[in-house]
C-alpha cells in the first residue's frame, strides 16, 4: 500500500522544453477550481483582515465603507504596549500557549517514538491491535473528547477516583487555576518570588506569574494533547522505522551493543528527519489551541486556558473588537512563522548525519510491506 | 560509542553474539521475562488509550445520579437509555447529524474530484505556469488553519453566503494537501496507458477521467478518509460561516451541550452519548479502511 504515496516520483518530462499548448490550456483549466477556492478563501480573506488590522472595523456594515478608519499600528500596539487589559489578556494567553507547547511538544514526539519501537517489533503478537488502540483517540473529533475529558477530570471523575485509589487527593482539574510549577514552589515553602520577578512586567504580567508554569486545569488539556496527537506520530516513526536498513541494527547487536545503546547511537540518529518533522508539525498544531478551549473551558478558571486563538475569536466575534482579534491573529502568524525557521536552523541536518544515512545504507527494499 | 566492545563485554554482555546455540537456555529465559514484560506495558497502555472511550459509552448508559457517583465502572448499575432518548426526541441532535451528513457528503465528492484533477495537471500536464502554482500551494499549505476565522468570516459574509450550506461547504473543499497526494500518486504510476490514448486522440479531460482516474483508486480512497475525517471533525470554521439553529453541525451542537448552553446539572450520561454518536462514523471509517488509514499518512507528509 505505501507504494502508492511513497515511491519515487517517476522523472517528469523534463526532456521537452517547449510547453504543448494543449496542455497549458488544459493545465489551467484542471487546476483552476482549485486555485480559484484557494484565491477567494485564502488569498483574498489574507488580505481582507490585514486591512482590518490596521482599522477600527466594529463588525458593522462593509469593513471597505467610509467610516472605517485606518488606525495604523495602534491595534498592535494596544497588544504589546497598551499597559490596559487587551495587552494583560494578550500577555496571558501567550504564557498558557507557551507553557503547552514547551510540555505538549517533546512530550508527545517521545510518547511517539516510545510506542513505535514498541509495537514495530517483528515477533509480536497483536501488533495490529495495539497500533489500532493508540491510534485509534487521534481519528476522534476534538469536541468529542473534550466532553470526555471534562467528565474524566471532574472533580469526581474517573481520573480522581483512580488517583484516589492511590491515595492521592486528585485536584479539581478544570476549576483549578493555579499554576503547577507555583505550587512545586509552594510544596517546598515559596510562595513569593523575589522582588526583581515580582515587579517587572512583560506585556502586562510579572514575570513571576509567567513562570507559574500550566494551570492545573491547562494541564489536563496537555494531557489530553498528548493523548490524542502521539498515535498519529506514532504513525510517521514506525514508517520511518520500517524504512531503516536491517543490516546496520544487526551490525551494532553483534558489535556488543546492548538495546538501548543500539536504540540511542544506531536508531534514534536516523530518525532524525522524522523527529525533525513531527516537532514542526508539533509547534505548528500546538500554538493553535482553539476547539478544546472553545468546547471545554472558554479561556477560564482564571484566564488560565486563555491561548491566542482563542482570544482572537473572542475579541472579534464577542466583544466587536474586530482590528484586535485581526491584529493577534497576525501575531500568532508571526510566532508560529518565528518559531518554525527557529527550528529549521536549530534541527536542520547536520552534514554528519547525511554521512550517517549514506554509511548506513538507505531504505530497505520492500520494507515498507 | 559502543562499535568496538572489549573483549570482557563479549564474554559476559547479556547481548546475543556469534555464541548463541550455546547460551540458548540461559537467554531464552531472559528473553521471556522481557516478552512478558513488553506485553505488560503494552497492555497497560492500550487500557489507558481505550479506557476513556469504554467509560464514554458505560457512562451514556447510566443514570445521572449513578455517573456522579461511580464515574469509572464500566458496568452501569442500573441500564438507562434515558439519554439516547432525549437526544434524538426530545432535542436537535438529529438536525446537527443531517446536517454534519450533508455537508460532509458534499465537501467530500467535492474534494476528490478537484483534487485529482490538479494534482493530474501538476503531476503529468507540462503547463506554463505549473511551477508558480506548485509553489503557491506550499505556501498555502504553511498558513496555520486558526489565523484563517476572522479572515474567511470577513470574505463569507462579503459574499453574502453566511450561515449557508454554500459559505459552509465550499471554504472546505480547499485542501493543498490533498492535492499533494493526488500529486504524488499520479508521478508513481507510469505514464505509457495515458500516452497510448492520447496518442488514439482522446482529448485531456477524457483520458483523466476514463482512463487515469480508475487508476487512482487507491489514492482516492485516501482522500476520500481523510476529507470525511477532516470535515466530519471540523469545528472552527462552521462557528464562523453560520448562526442558526437549522445548519448547527454536530461539532458545534455537541460543544454547545458540552458548556451547558442547553441543561441543567452536569448531564454527563447525555453529553457522553452525544460524543460516543458523533464518534461512530469516523470509527466504522477508520476500521473499514484501518489498513490503509495506518499505512498512507507516512505518505501525506512528505520528509
Amino acid at each position: 500500500m505505501t507504494a502508492v504515496t511513497t515511491m519515487p516520483p517517476t522523472p517528469a518530462p523534463a526532456a521537452k522544453k517547449k510547453h504543448r499548448p494543449r496542455d497549458t490550456i488544459a493545465g489551467w483549466l484542471f487546476t483552476a477550481p482549485m486555485l480559484v477556492i484557494l484565491g477567494l478563501f485564502l488569498v483574498v480573506p489574507v488580505g481582507m483582515a490585514l486591512w482590518v488590522s490596521f482599522s477600527d472595523w466594529t463588525g458593522r456594515g462593509s469593513p471597505f465603507s467610509s467610516n472605517v478608519a485606518f488606525v495604523g499600528m495602534n491595534n498592535y500596539k494596544d497588544l504589546v504596549a497598551g499597559g490596559g487589559l487587551a495587552e494583560r489578556d494578550f500577555g496571558t494567553s501567550l504564557r498558557n500557549n507557551a507553557w503547552y507547547v514547551v510540555l505538549v511538544v517533546p512530550i508527545q514526539t517521545i510518547v511517539a517514538i516510545f510506542l513505535a519501537v514498541l509495537v514495530n517489533r517483528k515477533v509480536l503478537k497483536g501488533r495490529g491491535f495495539f497500533r489500532t488502540a493508540f491510534y485509534f483517540p487521534s481519528v476522534t473529533s476534538s469536541v468529542a473528547i473534550t466532553v470526555l475529558w471534562l467528565f474524566l477530570f471532574g472533580a469526581t471523575g474517573a481520573v480522581n477516583k483512580v488517583l484516589g485509589f492511590l491515595g492521592i487527593h486528585g485536584p479539581n482539574w478544570f476549576q483549578d487555576p493555579s499554576g503547577v510549577v507555583h505550587n512545586i514552589l509552594g510544596a517546598f515553602g515559596i510562595t513569593q518570588g523575589p522582588t526583581f520577578l515580582t515587579d517587572t512586567n512583560m506585556l502586562g504580567l510579572p514575570l513571576w506569574d509567567w513562570l507559574a508554569g500550566p494551570s492545573v486545569a491547562m494541564s489536563a488539556f496537555i494531557i489530553m494533547a498528548i493523548f490524542t496527537t502521539s498515535g498519529t506520530f506514532m504513525l510517521l516513526f514506525i514508517a520511518a522505522l520500517q524504512n531503516l536498513s536491517g543490516e546496520v541494527q544487526e551490525a551494532a547487536v553483534i558489535d556488543g551493543a546492548n538495546g538501548w545503546q543500539s536504540f540511542w547511537y544506531v536508531t534514534l540518529p536516523q530518525l532524525r528527519p522524522t523527529v525533525f518533522t513531527v516537532v514542526t508539525l508539533g509547534v505548528i498544531g500546538t500554538w493553535q489551541v482553539f476547539d478544546q478551549i472553545y468546547t471545554g473551558t472558554q479561556g477560564g478558571p482564571g484566564k488560565t486556558t486563555l491561548t491566542p486563538a482563542y482570544l482572537s475569536y473572542t475579541s472579534a466575534f464577542q466583544s466587536q473588537e474586530w482590528g484586535r482579534g485581526a491584529a493577534i491573529a497576525f501575531v500568532l502568524f508571526a510566532i508560529i512563522v518565528f518559531f518554525t525557521l527557529l527550528q529549521r536552523l536549530v534541527l536542520r541536518e547536520r552534514p554528519l548525519s547525511r554521512r550517517h544515512r549514506r554509511i548506513y545504507g538507505g531504505p530497505a527494499k520492500g520494507a515498507g510491506k | 560509542m559502543s562499535t568496538t566492545p572489549t573483549s570482557d563485554e563479549r564474554l559476559h554482555g547479556a547481548v546475543p553474539t556469534k555464541t548463541t546455540e550455546e547460551k540458548l537456555p540461559q537467554r531464552s529465559r531472559a528473553f521471556l521475562t522481557g516478552t512478558s514484560l513488553l506485553y505488560a506495558i503494552l497492555a497497560v497502555i492500550a487500557v489507558i488509550y481505550i479506557g476513556p472511550f469504554l467509560i464514554s459509552i458505560a457512562t451514556s448508559f447510566k443514570t445521572d445520579a449513578n455517573a456522579a457517583t461511580d464515574p469509572l465502572s464500566l458496568i452501569p448499575q442500573t441500564w438507562s437509555t434515558a439519554a439516547y432518548t432525549k437526544l434524538f426526541l426530545n432535542s436537535d441532535f438529529p438536525t446537527w447529524f443531517t446536517n454534519s451528513v450533508i455537508v460532509t457528503v458534499f465537501v467530500t465528492a467535492g474534494r476528490v474530484f478537484l483534487n485529482s484533477l490538479a494534482g493530474y495537471a501538476l503531476a503529468r500536464l507540462d503547463f506554463r505556469g505549473r511551477n508558480i502554482v506548485f509553489a503557491g500551494l506550499i505556501a498555502v499549505m504553511a498558513v496555520p488553519g486558526v489565523v484563517l476565522l476572522i479572515p474567511k468570516f470577513l470574505v463569507i459574509n462579503q459574499l453574502g453566503i453566511y450561515d449557508t450550506y454554500a459559505g459552509m461547504i465550499i471554504p472546505l473543499l480547499m485542501d493543498a494537501a490533498g492535492v499533494f497526494i493526488m500529486k504524488n500518486f499520479f508521478e508513481s504510476i507510469p505514464s505509457s496507458v495515458e500516452e497510448q490514448a492520447r496518442i488514439d486522440g482522446a482529448g485531456t479531460f477524457r483520458t483523466f477521467w476514463s482512463i487515469v482516474l480508475p487508476m487512482a483508486r487507491p489514492a482516492l480512497i485516501t482522500i476520500v478518509i481523510l476529507s470525511f475525517q477532516g470535515s466530519w471533525n471540523e469545528l472552527s470554521h462552521f462557528i464562523i460561516s453560520t448562526q442558526s439553529p437549522d445548519l448547527t453541525v454536530l461539532t458545534k451542537g455537541v460543544a454547545s451541550l458540552a458548556s451547558g448552553q442547553l441543561s441543567q446539572g452536569t448531564q454527563y450520561p447525555l453529553k457522553l452519548a452525544a460524543a460516543a454518536l458523533m464518534t461512530i462514523p469516523v470509527a466504522v471509517v477508520f476500521f473499514l479502511f484501518q489498513k490503509r488509514i495506518m499505512n498512507s499518512s507516512d505518505g501525506a507528509i512528505k520528509e
